[in-house]
Parts: C-alpha cells; structure tokens; sequence
C-alpha cells in the first residue's frame, strides 16, 4: 500500500485540493480527486454553473520538425493536415494496423506543429508508439512533466475565461484554441471539454498552475465557481455517450463500431490502420456501442451482460446515475442485428433483469454545448 | 471519524444498536464516505429471514455497488422506507436518519461478539 501511495504522481494542485477537502484515489499512476463535495453536487454545479477540473495527469505531446504534419495525418485517423485552419482542435482515435484503437487524442495545429493531448493511463505506451514510427524528421517531445491543465466547465465558463483572457477567448468557437502569452507563460486556451457543455480547457506550464488556480476561482467567485473530481467528470462524460479508454474503448474495438465513425476518414491520406478499417466497414459491423437508459434506480456496471428476450446480445462497458437524466444510463456493445435505438433489452445485473431502452448517444442533449449561440462579435 | 460508543460493528462497517431483542443496522460513516454518494438502496420485504455474514441486500452508489451484510441471524422486522425516496440519508445522517433495517434477533449471544466502538475505531486505524 504505502509503495504504491509513494509512486504516484501527484499533480500541481495537489496543496489546492487538499485545502477543498478532496478526498483523493489513485487514478492511472496520479493521486487525483474524485470528489470535494459529492459527486451529485459537481455534476450538478458543471451543468448549470462553472467547475474546475484538474486533468493535469493527462499527457502533452509535441512534434516538431518539416515532416511533423505529415506525420501526425498518418497517425490517426481523422483529418489533421496542412489542410487544419491555425488553431483548430481535432478529436481523433489513434489505431493499431488491425484497427484496434490505441488511444482517443485531441490533436491540436498549432503552426508547423501538432499538439497531441491523450489520456493519462496510456501515454508511456502511446508514446512509445509514437516515437517507433517518427520518421527522421519530426522530434517528438515528451511535455507531461512540464504541463498543468485545467478544464473549465458549465455554461458560465465563458464568463470565467473572458474575466482572464478577454475577446479573443470569448471569440472561440467549440474546438479551437490559441495560445495566450499570459504574462509570459504560454498558455494554450482552449474551447474543449469532455461534459456536454460549453468549456475551456487551459494548458500551462507547471510553475504557473498555483497562480492559474487561484485567478479561475477569483474570476468564478460571484459565479459560484466549484472544484469538481474525477467522479463527476465520469457521469458527466457518460450522459453524453463520450467513450473512455479502457472502459469502451481499446485495442479490441475499432472507431466504427465504437460509434465515432465521423472521426476515420477513409477518404484521406495514408494512415496507420487504414487497411483493415476499410475492410471492417465493408464486412458490415457485427456489433455497436451504443447508449442504454435503465428504468428503476440500479446501476449497470462494466461487465454485465444484455440480452433481448432471454438472448445474450452484448456487454455493458460503462454505466452510472444519468444525473441530469434522471435515470441510469451506460454504454454497451450490442449486435448489430438484434439491438438499434429503440430496442427494449434487459441488463442482467446481478442476477437480476433490468429493463432498458437502447438509446442513442448522447442520452442526454440539453447541455449548453449544443445549443446554438453566437460566438463571434460582430 | 464519528464511532459512536453505543453501537457495535462489524468488519463490514456496518453499526448495530440493540433495542430489546432487536438491532437496527445501518452503515457507518466511514463506508458512506467511501460509498460516496448513495443512489439506491436494495432492502428486502419484512419478514425475510437473514442468516449471519451473509448479504441481504445491496447499496448502489454513483461510482460502486455494495453489498450489505447481516450482522446476526434473525428476521427483518423493520425497513427504513424513507430511502427508497432519499437515498442520500445514508450519507447525511449514517447513524439516525439512514438506518437501514431492524432485525429481530434469533440468538442474543451473537450480538455480544460483534466488535465494539474502540475494536472498530482500531480497525479504521488499520485502514488510515
């Protein structure tokens, strides 16, 4: 126990937390927060207010050099190249050559650069992948240690940021960033998130973060800005159908029947998984993740089993309180031809049936990120 | 952490007060705390027989399920209905207002044998 309490990692904010009254768990290597003042309250605060996480255990990757864009195109499977506006953040997968998924990424154009941003559990690995395949000429640069992260979340995150960085945040449409001097510390603000509302994602360097934390709850204050925990941010991801690795997403499942067809583009250049992601889509799909809403209060968990009239036709990735919903919600991998949206099924939790309604994702749709607004003044 | 003298506990974190040939069992505040937010309680009907240390019911929070175990043999004369529409009283108030069941006891003695308030406050200690 105490040898692994002394190998994690902790993050910038730890002293932060600690004066919120976090109560803090090991989370891929890092001792994080999963929750301050309960997770039905975070969850709550991000949907109609503003919180603050902190997701510094997620990982920064820089590549450099003349052959930099190139070479993250044939990476991953969305469209990442010459072709990006300046600022343009792109959520892609990351696919081994059977396509089977490494990893989901932001990857961020940044001028001649591409800023990968992935998740904590698999960056010594996708690091590994990633240095394996750089061709001479792009430098791949290892800026986790270096980079804290905030996200700022809700529908009031916008007042937030505009307070620090004024107009030209406020002018971010959803998944762009620019990379603020902020006193001279390279800030990259960006309008990103993983909640299904309006947010911002702040990435700096690690000497600032202290300072970074503070300036967000002065500018939050009178907005009743909130610390949030990793708890939250898990049934916040989920009512909107966002995978997470490990749970619904990895090596054995492909974009495609992950339901995040929109981010292959099969149309594109070369890129590493291509062949075998062309011959999925033409095979037809066995099987797809897809959302469940659960009637009662129980809870689906990783690992059980749905079925259609007495049948096994799949297996629950990830389930929680829909707390906006109202309901439980998960995610399952469901066959093709016995389940789509609007089929009634039953999750088989501990030896009990659950009836469900197959769902689409996401389950819920009154987050602030959909909702049209202008972005741009004048 | 609150260990209220007056009950006894099990390994489980469960508390037991004794009221006549009856205990009421509840969960402490340590495993509230751990549980996180409760969402859902799984209580049987009065009447169900329960054997010692075996599960008779289930407690859902938002991050983990849980069973509950019954701390002695017996027959559930009592159930805490209030949770079915509040849930989060096992969090707010483990000890009063979240109690669970009451159950009526078949062998007295068992009682005496679960842990006391100081054997469960060296149990959290071995956790901390």
């Amino acid at each position: 126990m105490l040898d692994t309490a002394t190998a994690l990692k902790r993050t910038p904010f730890y002293p932060r937390h600690m004066a919120a009254g976090a109560k803090m768990v090991p989370f891929a290597g890092h001792e994080m927060p999963i929750q301050y003042e309960g997770i039905l309250t975070e969850h709550r605060t991000v949907r109609a207010g503003v919180g603050v996480f902190d997701v510094s255990h997620m990982g920064e990757i820089r590549l450099r050099g003349p052959g930099a864009i190139a070479y993250a195109n044939r990476l991953v499977t969305n469209e990442v190249g010459a072709s990006l506006p300046e600022g343009k953040v792109v959520y892609t997968p990351m696919c081994l050559e059977h396509g089977g998924i490494v990893d989901d990424l932001l990857v961020y154009a940044f001028g001649a650069e591409r800023y990968l941003v992935v998740n904590a559990s698999n960056f010594d690995k996708d690091l590994a992948w990633i240095r394996r395949h750089a061709p001479a000429d792009v430098e791949v640069i290892d800026e986790h240690a270096a980079t804290a992260q905030l996200a700022v979340q809700g529908p009031h995150s916008e007042q937030v940021i505009a307070a620090l960085y004024g107009d030209r945040a406020r002018a971010l449409a959803f998944y762009e960033a620019y990379v603020a001097d902020d006193g001279g510390s390279p800030t990259i603000v960006s309008r990103t998130g993983y909640t299904g509302e309006d947010g911002f994602e702040l990435y700096m360097p690690v000497a600032r973060a202290l300072d970074a934390w503070d300036r967000v709850f002065a500018a939050g204050a009178s907005l009743g800005i909130r610390p949030i925990g990793l708890g939250a941010r898990d049934t916040l991801r989920l009512e909107m159908g966002y995978c997470l690795y490990g749970n619904d997403i990895d090596e054995t499942t492909n974009p495609l029947e992950a339901g995040i067809a929109w981010t292959v583009r099969l149309d594109k250049s070369e890129f590493i998984g291509r062949d075998a992601l062309v011959k999925a889509k033409e095979a037809g799909l066995g099987r797809r993740l897809l959302g469940l809403i659960l009637e009662g209060e129980r809870i689906a968990r990783p690992g059980f089993e749905v079925e259609v009239q007495g049948r096994r036709v799949g297996t629950v990735t990830s389930g929680t309180m829909g707390i906006s919903i109202g309901r439980p919600v998960a995610m399952a991998y469901l066959e093709s031809d016995a389940a789509r949206v609007g089929t009634r099924v039953d999750v088989v939790a501990r030896g009990q049936r659950i009836p469900a309604l197959v769902a689409a994702r996401p389950m819920y749709t009154n987050g602030s990120v959909r909702s049209p607004k202008p972005r741009r003044p004048q | 952490m609150n260990v209220p003298k007056d009950l006894r506990y099990t390994k489980e974190h469960e508390w037991i007060r004794p009221k006549g040939g009856e205990v009421e069992v509840g969960i402490t505040e340590y495993a509230q705390g751990e549980l996180g937010d409760v969402i859902f309680v799984d209580l049987p009907p009065t009447g169900t027989k329960v054997a010692a240390m075996r599960p008779f019911g289930s407690i859902d929070a938002v991050k983990t399920v849980s069973d509950l175990f019954a701390p002695v043999a017996g027959e559930i004369v009592a159930v805490n209905t209030t949770l079915k529409e509040n849930p989060a009283l096992v969090n707010q108030s483990p000890y009063k207002d979240g109690w669970m069941v009451r159950i009526k006891v078949e062998n007295p003695a068992e009682v005496n044998g679960l842990l006391s308030a100081d054997d469960y406050e060296k149990l959290l200690g071995a956790h901390a």
